[in-house]
């Protein structure tokens, strides 16, 4: 039935379907990567920080709250449509939920150990480093999870704003009533989503340090 | 801005048809998360599956999860309520049952010794301490479902995403800021206004 | 050796400093225990010393250097630090934690390896089994001990330890006071020692720093303090028994009269215990002469209740 015919249209069009699956990865994978490279240094940076890190992160709480369409929408008339309106609008959405776990975590780290760590003579540098960072590193990639999934989530949207991916098709097939081609756009996107979730949910555990499993 | 105040009865109308699904939603999967969690609080398997099966479902991007649901309920508000409802359950039940069963075990104790019964309990003790994570996973339901019901605009559900589709589509950009900027703020508001309840109900707790 | 002049710290807003011009010299491989109320200043005159406070005036001279002279780094990798709440890594291993420094001193890996265990087997912990587990396998008092291994294991002529068997409780806390002390003993490492408990102290201390509202009270000998305290603050706080602690600090062989010989039935009393002990037994058998058993059970002198009286006889501190 619809699932057989939705595998025919694949099928049909296997350049279509991977252009728009290679699009959808490449856009996810970047905005992540964007932002997890601007979002973890800034929130170290931060949680050294007081007046300066109270301002981000309160503007990153806002951001957090931000219906991920309207953000999207918002980039258009300034921006244009198209790959990398798509990729800032993304980048934008992933980087609160890092930001703010990165500084969470960073700042959690027990005093009486970096405390000791300073008392035995390792520089700050090294503190971070060898210290603070692995610690926070479980939560860290909590954040970078979040982000993961949204991103995933937010460019199935990106197709309203001419952005590819595997939005095209549900909007064809919602506009068209083409059952088949919604599911081609859907089934895909939720599986890449779940996909994500447990790629990175394995990641975290891995990433945890002996010391501090349960 | 002069479109905005030319056309602001079509705002209104778009904020209110997206603030009525909003809070049906919510409301629907408080019920249903209030339940839940209670049953999930008691019982160890229950809370695991629950989180389980609500987390998947929380993980399905919005718009796939809406075209998946027009095969079995068409288009309309319907699909979006079903949706919205799915996505909060995660947070509420799990907020829900981490709340009853953060109440410290001593004041429970406490309450059984001086001859409560366990709805008593219930209603005066655990439920009333709980509230501040209770509302914490509410404040994180609500920015959700006002997300989804920007993008539900595009199954026929209204709310203000029809303002941005429509600008979108015709190019119109004062409308894309109209709609695009009152979801913001409708989201910005509510979260702050719920974070004010959650600061409040635990200094009462206090 | 530590030389300590005129050492000042204000804090901003504070009432008073913290610490007021104090000055002391720790002997080398003495223990110094810094004492005094909450506030006293203590804490924070131990913290300057490794520079994890910086001084407002005077001078800290560690074996003939000013700290001040030394990058504050490099200065806190060649003295021990141990801090009440300990603070090991979580996520390193025992025998990781206890390798830091030398880690940082760029020690090779086989002295590192070979200095962990000494370390481990020195604190009473079988390298062994305890090289590889996690701080959170561990009881209190097993990461106390850690935390003391650790701080050794560059060895360092000086230690710092702040209330380090604070957190540790009552009985375990005994037992490794006593063999802290022995370890300390054998090593011959110059120590300040800062605690709240003054029983601590008089066990632990060759000196104590009596200290009050950053200002140094009195800094003497146990016996000295106990014998004679400075003013009615320093008695008020060794306590209203110091004459019972005095006695504590004496064993009943070196008190007792090895010439005399022991009356016939007289109950006896182990060489090694205290004179405090002696006192209690006496007061309770309603006797006022002990025999003083020698480390074979056979009675190798007396202990009287005039010799226990002589003992303690001091001049009350308002009579200064």
């Amino acid at each position: 039935m619809l699932l057989v015919e939705a595998w025919q249209f694949i099928l049909a069009h296997p350049e279509r379907f991977l252009s728009a699956l290679w699009t959808h990865i490449a856009l996810s994978a970047s905005a992540l990567a964007i932002a997890i490279a601007i979002a973890v240094p800034l929130g170290v940076v931060l949680s050294g920080t007081r007046r300066a890190a109270q301002f981000a992160i309160a503007g990153a709480n806002v951001g957090r709250t931000l219906p991920s369409l309207a953000v999207l929408a918002l980039v258009m008339p300034i921006m244009g449509t198209g790959f990398v309106p798509s990729l800032f609008a993304l980048t934008l959405l992933a980087l609160p939920p890092i930001l703010i776990n990165t500084y969470t975590a960073v700042r959690q780290v027990e005093p009486d150990v970096v405390d000791a760590a300073r008392g035995m003579g390792m520089t700050r540098n090294e503190i971070r480093r060898k210290v603070e960072l692995p610690l926070a590193l479980p939560v860290i990639f909590a954040g970078i999870r979040t982000a993961a999934v949204q991103v995933i989530s937010g460019a199935v949207l990106a197709a309203y704003i001419g952005g590819g991916g595997l939005g095209d098709f549900i909007t064809a097939g919602i506009a068209m009533m083409a059952l088949p081609q919604l599911f081609v756009g859907a089934i895909p996107a939720t599986l890449l989503a779940l996909g994500t979730d447990r790629l990175f949910g394995a990641l975290q555990r891995a990433m945890t340090p002996a010391g501090l499993r349960s | 801005m002069t479109w905005f105040l030319r056309n602001w009865d079509q705002v209104a109308i778009a904020l209110w048809e997206h603030i009525v699904i909003s809070l049906t939603s919510l409301s629907i999967a408080f019920a249903i998360s209030l339940v839940a969690g209670i049953l999930a609080a008691r019982h160890e398997r229950v809370f695991r599956w629950a989180l389980g099966v609500s987390g998947l479902l929380y993980t399905i991007p919005t718009l796939a999860f809406l075209a998946l649901l027009i095969p079995v309920v068409g288009l309309g508000r319907t699909n979006a309520i079903i949706c919205m409802v799915a996505f909060s359950l995660m947070i509420m039940i799990r907020n829900v049952a981490t709340g009853i069963r953060e109440v410290p075990g001593d004041v429970v104790e406490a309450a059984k010794g001086m001859g409560m019964d366990a709805g008593e309990i219930l209603r005066r003790i655990e439920l009333p301490l709980a509230l501040p994570v209770i509302v914490a996973g509410l404040r994180i339901a609500t920015v959700t479902v006002i997300s989804v019901a920007v993008v539900a605009a595009y199954v026929n559900a209204g709310g203000l995403g029809t303002l941005i589709f429509s600008g979108i589509s015709s190019d119109h950009a004062p409308k894309i800021w109209a709609g695009a900027l009152t979801a913001c703020a409708l989201a910005v508001v509510a979260d702050l206004g719920l974070a004010q309840l959650e600061q409040w109900l635990r200094r009462r707790a206090a | 050796m530590i030389e300590i002049a005129a050492l000042t710290k204000r804090f901003p807003g504070a009432a008073h400093p913290a610490v007021d011009k104090l000055t002391l010299r720790v002997p080398e491989g003495a223990v110094c225990v810094l004492i005094g109320p909450s506030g006293c200043g203590k804490t924070t005159t131990m913290r300057i010393i490794n520079r994890m406070i910086e001084p407002d005036a005077g001078s800290v001279v560690v074996n003939g250097r000013n700290v001040m002279d030394v990058d504050p780094v490099t200065l806190r990798r060649h003295i021990g630090y141990v801090i009440q709440q300990i603070g090991l890594f979580p996520h390193w291993s025992i025998a990781d934690n206890v390798a830091t420094v030398p880690k940082l001193l760029g020690w090779d890996a086989a002295r590192i390896a070979a200095r962990v265990d000494e370390l481990l087997a020195l604190v009473g912990m079988d390298p062994g089994m305890y090289r590889g587990r996690f701080p959170r396998e561990l009881s209190g008092g097993q990461k106390q001990r850690v935390g003391v291994a650790r701080a050794l294991a560059a060895d360092p002529p000086v230690m710092l330890m702040d209330e380090p068997f604070g957190a540790i409780d009552p009985i375990t806390r005994t037992h490794l006071q006593d063999e802290f002390l022995r370890i300390l003993h054998d090593l011959k490492k110059t120590i300040v020692f800062v605690t709240h408990d003054i029983d601590e102290a008089i066990r632990m201390g060759d000196r104590i720093a009596i200290m009050k509202d950053g200002a140094l009270i009195q800094y003497d000998t146990p016996e000295a303090i106990l014998a004679a305290p400075a003013d009615a603050f320093v008695e008020a706080f060794v306590g209203a028994d110091r004459a019972l602690k005095r006695l504590a600090l004496v064993s009943a062989s070196a008190a007792m009269d090895a010439a005399v010989a022991a009356p016939a039935a007289a109950p006896s009393i182990e060489g090694s215990a205290s004179l405090r002990d002696a006192l209690a037994r006496m007061l309770s058998l309603g006797v006022d002469t002990l025999a003083v058993a020698g480390p074979h059970g056979a009675a190798i002198g007396v202990v009287t209740l005039a010799a226990i009286r002589a003992r303690t006889r001091t001049k009350p501190a308002s009579e200064h």
